[in-house]
């Protein structure tokens, strides 16, 4: 079902470029940019793919493929590469922007295209995959090597040990000498085992060894002098960044701060190696590409134009599908909304349905449009239920935060076997039916996922006068515990929410053992009341959740307290068991 | 609670004197409307409130309880407020989808007014949602007060029904967290026009005098949440002042409530913001009437689209 490919030749500075057409050419462009040592051939299943419903155009980058061959390593430079991009793009849709995806070496020099000013009137939007922007590295590690945090250290070892080619590369002989010797025949056999890609007839290509050793001249032209020197370049375009979360080379935290240069940026991520997001998940990559190009087409027939927001607009749809339990206030609400307000479709449920559907409407307001259910979570077929319903109208969720939870307070003798099956059944097995529920469907999808429990600074600390509560948190912290372990073969991250005492409404839903009615609603008030006083607003650990989604956090102590208990824990916790033994209501 | 706490003071206006208060309201929101139909992106807060103090200089105001305020953008929601300086007018610039408020309380013959009034230029979502639902506000208060709770109640209740909507209380972050603050007619004699941080040398001396008073019967002439507000509604006029946020919005009304000895009731329904509700309405009532999903009792999942937000 391959759509016949139309070859032609583009010149652009003094060099022929090989270009390869597909599909209907007045349907929206879309031109693939191929990294190094690759050719326009890497593209073959994403380019088939998205020729169904677009116009793809794929080029051999100069030096590489079919193309001409620069005389000197100033031809490498990312200025004539972006030069060439362009060449391309308005060659073949000379009246419409066109829309950019690209790989490796192509996204570095994507990036330069993308990043130049007026390049809104040009490219239309950019999926990149697996290479930053030079300048944006150059920012990224000055502020890193300015701010030598235990963390940035981190960081900045880790990407180093992954970026030892690129020193081999700029060494006299030693890069070009390597490939000659072996590493060429070789590259079927690394590809295979360590990228874990299925071996097949025509890839790699046969010119692997002449492309490769050319290419090295785009890193010793280009590295040292952009970095060295980084520019300011921000840009209007939307982009689509692809995080692939198994990528030997490109570090994820490499994007950290992107949104600084990029204002419509769009985070995706995907359970891939470097070779393999394109050689064995081709289809995901185009239905990525396929999802951003139609909501950046509709924008663009709506307005008119593109590359602006208005501040009233709510923000544009940027294609991740999010579940919150107990959406209808509090934790949940302050999740849902913060999620919309990213751009993220949501989906809420609560017992109370017209509070999820109040939190579905503010939602729509600043946001995508959200929709609200009524679920019991302690009813496991109930929830999956919902997840059937959930996937078969909106899709399959790449996030869900499971946040619904009750708070109740008594010691061992009082609290009643009726209270310890309602605290268990809401608190854990509401979150165990989440994860089994949403993450059978991240699984079986594929692309990952991020699963987010909502536990409490109490699974860490011990109160006598909080043994049902507590227990059932402990529960889902260490429940969350062994399915990071799971998961992570799924490109699924979980992280623990330990909120600490957070100001809403679950102190007027709290439950107290062997007390009356008066007193409970005394209790409640008095509850409500500290917490109030506490003043530490729902919203604040809405940002820590998003956040932790974006990071992969594990374990996200919020407030303080959940902190300073955190680390008591660890430090000494002879010392919080005797506190356990206060009288704490 | 002292045993004086339950002895309130009669209702001591006049028809004639309430009539005097609608009068001066009405000047300062037709100032206030004046001024909404006057500003355009790139006005900064400080021009507005030079314009509505000289409009309303200009239709005879003498003397000022507190001076013109006015907030654009997110300061309407009084977003990263932390010091009262702030709330004076700065150099924000009006831009096009901002909401403002404009905020004044002119004295005439020493009838004062209190008046807020919310509004956006061009298309805010998020405001037209927030405006409509201050309505609520307007009714809630009014019952609340209508049934003689404890006016710390009344607030508690305010705060209740925002969590149910989803939004911030405002009002805490004016000076003492108030909601409202009686009015009187000022028989001060300290000199008209000149204000300390804001608020009028005769508002000063007045509300300093009516401070103590009330505070030896037990009550306060400020709303607010404390203990100081544990008490029935004082017979006379009140400014109360809803001023609820979500996000960067910001929206407010201000206008007099009557407490009468055993009643309440809005000075005037003759307002910009009740006169837009009752136009919704209207136009509302036009169409069907609105599906409303129901609730599923059991635990399957009932799909509910989410309401269309109002244009």
């Amino acid at each position: 079902m391959t759509t016949p490919t139309r070859r032609r030749t583009v010149h652009s500075g003094g060099l022929p470029l090989a270009v390869f057409e597909q599909g209907d050419p007045t349907a929206p462009t879309v031109l693939l940019v191929h990294g190094y040592p690759d050719t326009h051939a890497v593209w073959d299943d994403i380019a088939a793919d998205l020729a169904r419903d677009h116009h793809v155009v794929r080029y051999d980058v100069r030096g590489a493929g079919e193309s001409g061959v620069p005389a000197d390593r100033d031809g490498y430079r990312l200025e004539r590469l972006a030069e060439d991009l362009l060449a391309v793009a308005d060659a073949v849709s000379p009246d419409r922007p066109v829309h950019l995806l690209a790989h490796d070496w192509g996204s570095i020099q994507s990036w330069e295209a993308v990043t130049a000013p007026g390049a809104e009137h040009r490219i239309a939007s950019y999926t990149t995959m697996s290479g930053p922007s030079l300048d944006h590295m150059g920012f990224w590690l000055r502020h890193r090597l300015r701010r030598p945090t235990p963390r940035h250290l981190k960081q900045l070892l880790h990407q180093g040990l992954h970026s030892w080619y690129i020193t081999a590369f700029h060494l006299p002989y030693l890069g070009p000498g390597v490939w000659r010797l072996g590493l060429a025949r070789a590259w079927p056999r690394v590809l295979r085992d360590l990228e874990h890609v299925t071996p097949r007839a025509d890839h790699p290509q046969r010119s692997l060894r002449r492309d490769a050793i050319r290419g090295i001249e785009l890193y010793r032209a280009n590295f040292r002098p952009t970095m060295g020197s980084p520019r300011e370049r921000t840009t209007l375009v939307p982009v689509q960044l692809i995080t692939l979360t198994r990528d030997r080379y490109v570090g994820t935290y490499l994007s950290d701060g992107l949104e600084r240069w990029v204002p419509e940026l769009t985070r995706r991520t995907l359970h891939a190696g470097h070779w393999s997001a394109l050689l064995e998940k081709g289809a995901t990559v185009a239905g990525m590409v396929r999802e951003f190009t139609s909501r950046v087409e509709t924008a663009r027939t709506e307005t008119g134009h593109t590359g602006e927001t208005a501040a009233d607009r709510p923000a544009l749809d940027d294609g991740r599908l999010v579940v919150v339990t107990g959406g209808g206030s509090g934790i949940g609400r302050a999740t849902a909304l913060a999620f919309a307000e990213e751009g993220a479709r949501v989906v809420v449920c609560d017992l109370d349905l017209a509070a999820a559907e109040r939190t579905a409407e503010l939602a729509s307001l600043i946001g995508p449009p959200a929709h609200a259910y009524r679920v019991d979570v302690s009813d496991g077929a109930a929830v999956d239920g919902f997840a059937q319903t959930v996937a078969a109208e909106h899709g399959v969720p790449d996030v869900i935060v499971n946040n619904a939870g009750i708070g109740h307070s008594g010691t061992f003798l009082q609290t009643t076997e009726k209270e310890w099956q309602r605290v268990l059944d809401v608190n854990l097995w509401g979150v165990i039916h989440g994860c089994r529920a949403f993450g059978t469907l991240m699984a079986d999808r594929g692309q990952g996922g991020h699963i987010v429990n909502v536990s409490s600074a109490a699974a860490y600390l011990p109160s006598k006068a909080l043994t049902a509560y507590a227990t059932s948190k402990a529960a889902v912290f260490m429940l969350s515990d062994c399915l990071r372990a799971e998961f992570v073969g799924h490109g699924i991250g979980v992280s623990t929410i330990c909120p600490g005492i957070v100001n809403t409404n679950i102190t007027r839903t709290s439950t107290f053992s062997a007390t009356s009615a008066d007193e409970q609603a005394a209790k409640q008030a008095r509850a409500a009341k500290l917490y109030a006083r506490r003043g530490f607003p729902p919203e604040k650990v809405a940002t820590a959740i998003v956040s932790a989604v974006r990071t992969g956090k594990p374990v996200v102590p919020v407030t303080p307290e959940a902190k300073a208990a955190r680390f008591l824990s660890r430090l000494s916790p002879a010392l919080l068991r005797l506190a356990a033994r206060l009288n704490v209501t | 609670m002292p045993p004086t706490a339950t002895a309130n003071p009669a209702f001591r206006y006049t028809e004639r004197d309430l009539a005097r208060f609608r009068e001066t309201q009405q000047l300062a929101y037709h100032c206030a409307e004046e001024v909404a139909a006057w500003i355009e992106p790139g006005v900064t807060e400080r021009q507005a409130t030079a314009e509505l103090r000289r409009r309303l200089v200009a239709a005879g105001v003498q003397d000022f309880f507190h001076v013109p305020f006015a907030w654009f953008g997110d300061r309407t929601a009084f977003r990263h407020f932390h010091t009262p300086l702030q709330f004076f007018a700065g150099n924000r610039r009006l831009e096009e989808g901002m909401p403002y408020v404009l905020d004044c309380a002119p004295v005439v013959d020493g009838y004062t007014a209190d008046i807020g009034f919310g509004g956006k230029v061009g298309e805010n979502r998020v405001w037209d949602r927030l405006a409509a639902d201050l309505r609520v506000y307007r009714e809630l208060i009014l019952a609340e007060v209508r049934a003689r709770k404890p006016l710390d109640e009344v607030y508690a209740a305010v705060d209740a029904q925002l969590a149910a909507h989803g939004y911030d209380n405002r009002h805490q972050v004016y000076p003492g967290r108030v909601i409202g603050h009686q009015v009187t007619r000022t028989v001060a004699r300290g000199p008209a026009g000149v204000n300390v941080l804001g608020f009028g040398v005769r508002t000063l001396q007045t509300l300093g005098r009516e401070l103590i008073s009330e505070r030896l019967h037990g009550r306060s002439p400020l709303w607010a949440d404390g203990r100081s507000s544990r008490h029935a509604p004082t017979p006379g006029l009140w400014a109360v002042e809803p001023h609820i946020g979500f996000r960067g919005v910001g929206v407010k009304f201000e206008e007099l409530l009557v407490v009468t000895e055993d009643d309440a009731y809005w000075l005037d329904d003759d307002l910009p913001h009740v006169r837009r509700w009752t136009a919704t309405t209207e136009q509302a009532a036009v169409p069907t009437a609105e599906t409303t999903p129901t609730a599923e009792p059991t635990a399957t999942a009932e799909p509910t689209a989410a309401q269309e937000a109002t244009r």
